[in-house]
């Protein structure tokens, strides 16, 4: 995906050009859209998952010979309602178990919003956000519901977003489907009063396929960037569709906007990992840095900070400054206190270490790291090895700092990661 | 939609008995609302773990009855209730206003419907 169609939200409408690949760019704008709508309108994800793939299926036959219609959403829409209504007519038992469903929603809220309109699609997506990351599903499957239903994704792609063989996948999906009609986790959008517990979840699901997509947990490359610009097209669409004073959904964006900003500069020229003091910010992305400097005081603004508007300004830092040298580190060090009390994590406590290093010098960085150093969740995270490599090497303790780049060595998960921890050692091994 | 919240404490003292519940009237006021609320199907509240009895039948019919179970579990099924809401999300709130939610852990069990 292209970063024009990563930015631009809404396609719907206005798209009336021929066939070819621009059919794919309405497909998979249109799909959360269409999906969502059918699942409010049914009640059923998997008739509405069945229902929207025989309207998509029809356009790919119908539009390369028809062209696209004028509006290609209401167009999908009303041909997967009918193919919805043929499939119901063909088996009772679910269109009984529908009916009652219906029955029962229209009574537990009013039915006038629900529009008969055939050219309307009424945007059911935010409803669809909260069901696929509802906290009373697994992590993990959250984060593939949300793939799969609002990202549009096919079983297979979201079984290599998360690097499992496609039938592992559509297992995993099917029991959360399973759970979601049995258990009648409901197709809502919480009350404000639910919003301070129910939206975390979501923005987590998001976030999570963007740092799978900006550091891959393993593999050959170091980047997905496919799965990081769909995090944040649904960033986006979340930030468009809830209410403004919901200023972590800002921050989120703000976050995934000024970290992709640097994605063109995370490898050095021979494919390994490039750390913040040697990337060429002349290459960063000043588009998505301005836009993201505008949602991270929009975050900051209104009310206490939230986690990902504290994170969107610490990157909104990085990104301002013209080196490493004259980073604002004491402010960053004041920010990572914040974080520190917002989400206590030894993850958020290295980083902190870090910059303390920036600020105050390795020695004082490097007791940080060592009062971390019996925290279960650091001892498989080379990144802990790597800093505390690198303030022993400024230290000038070099026996130490190569033993622990070979700690990092053995738990980095990616090559670019590897190439880099590589390339350290190797400077520290041959220097004499 | 009937679900059935299974209350269960958070530990068992060491002769099998199970902590008194905290705050008697906190029950007592959950146990109303949950009746004028007009969800109510039923409610139980479980006799001390050390008067379980637990049966099984093995292939041949032989009939095994024994004490307990004492269960390395720490956590132990107290009482129910089942009720009838829409939905999971109102069924978890009634859960949480459970006071066993906050003594232990509330588990949310929609019933099978066949």
């Amino acid at each position: 995906m292209s970063d024009e169609q990563a930015s631009g939200e809404e396609m719907s409408g206005e798209r009336t050009s021929g066939a070819g690949p621009r059919i794919e760019d309405v497909f998979r704008e249109e799909h959360g859209r269409l999906l969502a709508a059918l699942a409010r309108r049914f009640g059923d994800l998997d008739l509405a998952e069945e229902a929207a793939a025989d309207a998509l299926e029809a356009a790919v036959t119908r539009w390369p010979v028809d062209g696209v219609p004028p509006n290609p959403g209401g167009w999908l829409m009303t041909t997967a309602r009918r193919r919805a209504v043929d499939r119901l007519r063909r088996d009772r038992a679910l269109a009984v178990r529908l009916a009652i469903l219906q029955v029962e929603a229209d009574r537990a809220e009013s039915s006038s919003e629900t529009s008969h309109d055939e050219d309307h699609v009424p945007d059911e997506r935010l409803r669809l956000f909260f069901t696929c990351a509802h906290p009373a599903l697994p992590a993990d499957d959250r984060v593939a519901l949300t793939l799969r239903f609002l990202g549009g994704l096919g079983t297979p792609e979201v079984a290599r977003a998360f690097l499992v063989p496609a039938e592992t996948m559509a297992k995993r999906l099917t029991r959360a489907k399973k759970k979601i009609v049995e258990a009648r986790i409901p197709f809502r959008v919480p009350g404000a009063d639910e919003l301070p517990d129910r939206l975390p979840v979501v923005l987590q699901a998001l976030y999570s396929i963007f740092t799978e997509g900006y550091a891959a947990s393993s593999g050959p490359g170091l980047q997905r960037v496919d799965l990081a610009e769909e995090a944040l097209r649904l960033a986006r669409i979340l930030h468009n569709l809830l209410p403004r004073e919901q200023r972590e959904t800002a921050g989120l964006l703000a976050l995934m906007l000024l970290v992709h900003a640097r994605r063109e500069t995370r490898l050095d020229p021979d494919g390994a990992l490039a750390l913040l003091d040697d990337q060429d910010r002349a290459r960063w992305d000043r588009d998505m840095i301005d836009e993201g400097r505008a949602l991270t005081v929009a975050a900051l603004t209104g009310g206490p900070p939230g986690p990902y508007g504290v994170q969107a300004a610490i990157a909104a830092l990085h990104a301002e400054a013209p080196d490493v040298a004259s980073t604002d580190w004491p402010q960053i060090v004041l920010l990572y206190d914040v974080l520190l009390t917002l989400t206590p994590s030894p993850v958020v406590a290295l980083n902190r270490a870090v910059a303390i290093a920036m600020r105050d010098g390795p020695e004082e960085g490097l007791a940080l790291l060592d009062d971390l150093r019996d925290e279960p969740k650091l001892r498989a995270h080379h990144p802990y090895q790597a800093a505390r490599a690198d303030l022993l090497d400024r230290l000038g303790r070099r026996t130490e700092a190569a033993s622990a780049y070979r700690a990092a060595l053995e738990l980095a998960g990616t090559e670019p990661e590897r190439a880099y921890l590589r390339s350290r050692l190797a400077a520290l091994e041959n220097h004499p | 939609m009937k679900y059935m919240l299974m209350i269960y404490a958070a530990a068992v003292e060491a002769d099998g008995t199970t902590p008194e519940p905290g705050d008697f009237g906190a029950w007592v006021s959950y146990h109303k609302a949950v009746q004028d609320a007009g969800i109510m199907v039923s409610s139980e509240s479980l006799a001390d773990l050390v008067t379980a009895t637990t049966v099984q039948v093995d292939e041949a019919g032989a009939r095994t009855v024994t004490d307990g179970p004492f269960t390395e579990s720490r956590e132990v099924l107290g009482g129910f209730y089942v009720i009838d809401v829409p939905d999971l999300d109102a069924a978890l709130d009634w859960a949480a206003r459970c006071p066993g939610a906050r003594e232990g852990a509330v588990v949310v069990r929609p019933v099978a419907e066949f």
